[in-house]
């Protein structure tokens, strides 16, 4: 991803940037064109500023395009998105991408705002018996978790890295993989996060027996 | 102390304005650092004292020695430099009968994920700048045999489009190095607005990894399929005019029962059907834990000769440099960096 000038944009009005816990937002805007669950858009609020991709976090069938987005103090677009208000004016792409194509009983595994390409499937309805496995270091940072509960319930997993010893599995998502009974190796993964989870969960499945062609994954470029 | 070794001569200007020098310094510092091999501010000798003493106040020129090199049985040879932050990067000098090949790194780990990449295992931990990419080939012993560079180290390097471009502007430009772009292929994966970027500003050969025509098979080997799928990069690839002076050429590493049928040959005669390219198959050098397999030698030959067969001028890339993990894909520093933040 580079500069605007490479891509198509139009400008559009924030209608909410909301704060869901620290340092970690929702902002929306109204959507323009469809998309499908699972896509990405580039975001930005200048030209001289690299716009960067977002996995939505809305259903299909919403009004509103969902970005889930977390400040990055030494990031250059996140602190700019932060301090938007409702009615600043922000750059976004059409939306693409091809992570789109979920299989029947899925098993999301996700990292931070790597959930958001699987919320959207889920709330699009789109990934029928799935199962969700979310890492995050604080509770706080499980979002969209009282929706999870609900939908999912057991098959709602959260990994909680630095979380005292209590409801939830204390430790990374890969911690997890490597001890978990209940692994199907028969069932598709979907994995979402930074290079080094995405990584090293791809290699933790294969390990465990999963087909490597049952493995797809989006990581943060 | 700010490193100038890699600055544009735009970036000199800037440098030498701001220490109110004469404009006509920028060039001499250019002179200097990319003609004559300069190490210090005191052999630029045409520079008067005062100016040498003020740029050696704030700059240095900024060049780093290897920390290590492993030689090959085949006379390959993997340097590894120390750069900032305890990180290390790793480059390759392949020398061959009348040509000898540097492979640079241009960023420290990468963020694509590929599944056959050793580099992937370690993760994304930052861009090298441009005095980074180019003080790999001038801090080599060999530095005045290598008649080619390709830009297929560590690293995505259209993910680090700026440095990558002032990079090859110093290579290539007449103050600079004065390389011909003809001796030097960028490697991709296929981000498509820095591919625009790039074509706007380069003229270098350029080589897309494609691995497979098929985008199922691609996007389990390539997470970057999900977002820049192949189908779309050879869209936009249609849109430039390459030649014999303008390369494009298409990396196939082959795997064993996954990509080497006929059905790829056909379906990838139908995706490069009128792209003037050629494709290089590239034998699978083996990473622990790895469910792939490289294909068998004579696979390989009936593979490129199915090709050829369909009109698309194919070769098999030497594998050079497997003893020292210098080879294609096997560039990996983390087990240092691990060391070295302990």
């Amino acid at each position: 991803m580079k500069s605007w000038n490479e891509l198509g944009y139009e400008i559009q009005r924030v209608i909410s940037n909301t704060v869901i816990a620290p340092g970690s937002y929702i902002l929306k805007f109204k959507k323009n064109q469809p998309f499908t669950a699972g896509q990405v858009l580039a975001l930005g609020v200048s030209k001289d500023i690299e716009p960067r991709l977002y996995s939505i976090a809305s259903a299909e069938s919403d009004e509103l395009i969902s970005i889930l987005y977390s400040e990055r103090t030494d990031g250059k677009l996140t602190p700019m998105l932060s301090l938007l208000k409702p009615g600043d004016n922000i750059m976004v792409s059409q939306p693409f991408g091809t992570f789109t194509q979920v299989k029947p009983s899925p098993v999301f595994i996700a990292a931070g705002t790597g959930i958001a390409p699987f919320i959207s499937m889920l709330q699009s309805g789109k990934a029928r018996n799935a199962t969700l496995i979310h890492g995050a270091p604080y509770p706080e940072y499980f979002y969209f978790s009282e929706y999870l509960m609900n939908t999912l319930g057991e098959h709602y997993i959260r990994c909680c890295s630095r979380c005292a010893p209590g409801c939830l599995f204390v430790g990374r998502v890969t911690h997890f993989i490597k001890q978990w009974d209940s692994l199907d190796i028969n069932k598709p993964y979907y994995l979402c996060g930074s290079t080094e989870m995405v990584v090293e969960t791809r290699d933790l499945l294969i390990s465990r027996g999963v087909p490597v062609n049952s493995i797809n994954a989006e990581i943060y470029f | 102390m700010v490193p100038i070794y890699g600055k544009t001569i735009d970036e000199l200007k800037s440098i030498v304005n701001a220490e109110g020098l004469p404009s006509f310094t920028a060039t001499q510092l250019a002179e200097w650092l990319y003609r004559h091999n300069a190490e210090t501010f005191d052999e630029m000798t045409n520079l008067s004292k005062k100016a040498r003493g003020m740029l050696a106040a704030k700059y240095v020129v900024g060049l780093t020695k290897p920390e290590r090199v492993s030689e090959s049985a085949d006379g390959t040879k993997k340097y590894l430099f120390p750069i900032a932050n305890n990180r290390f990067i790793e480059a390759a000098y392949i020398p061959d009968s009348d040509r000898a090949t540097l492979c640079v790194s241009s960023q420290s780990g990468c963020k694509m994920g590929c599944l056959f990449c050793m580099t992937a295992k370690q993760g994304f931990q930052g861009n090298l700048s441009a005095g980074e990419i180019l003080n790999q080939l001038r801090s080599i012993p060999e530095y005045q045999q290598v008649t080619n560079i390709v830009y297929m180290g560590m690293g995505e390097p259209l993910d680090n489009l700026d440095n990558v471009l002032k990079s090859l502007e110093i290579l290539t430009s007449k103050w600079g190095m004065g390389w011909s772009a003809k001796r030097i292929t960028v490697s991709t994966i296929g981000l498509i607005p820095a591919l625009r970027q790039f074509f706007e500003k380069s003229n270098c050969h350029l080589a897309i990894s494609l691995h497979s025509p098929f985008d199922q098979e691609r996007r389990m080997l390539m997470p970057i399929q999900n977002v820049y799928p192949i189908s779309e990069v050879v869209a936009e690839l249609r849109k430039y005019k390459f030649s014999d002076h303008h390369r494009l050429s298409f990396e196939y590493i082959m795997f064993d029962g996954l990509n080497d049928t006929p059905r790829h040959v056909k379906e990838l005669a139908r995706l490069l059907n009128g792209l003037t390219c050629r494709i290089n198959l590239i034998r699978f050098h083996p990473i622990p834990n790895s469910p792939l397999r490289t294909s068998p030698d004579d696979r390989i030959v009936q593979f490129r000769d199915a090709l050829t067969a369909k009109g698309i001028y194919t070769t098999i890339r030497a594998s050079r440099g497997q003893d020292i993990q210098a080879a294609c894909g096997l560039l990996s520093t983390k087990a240092l960096q691990e060391k070295r933040i302990q």
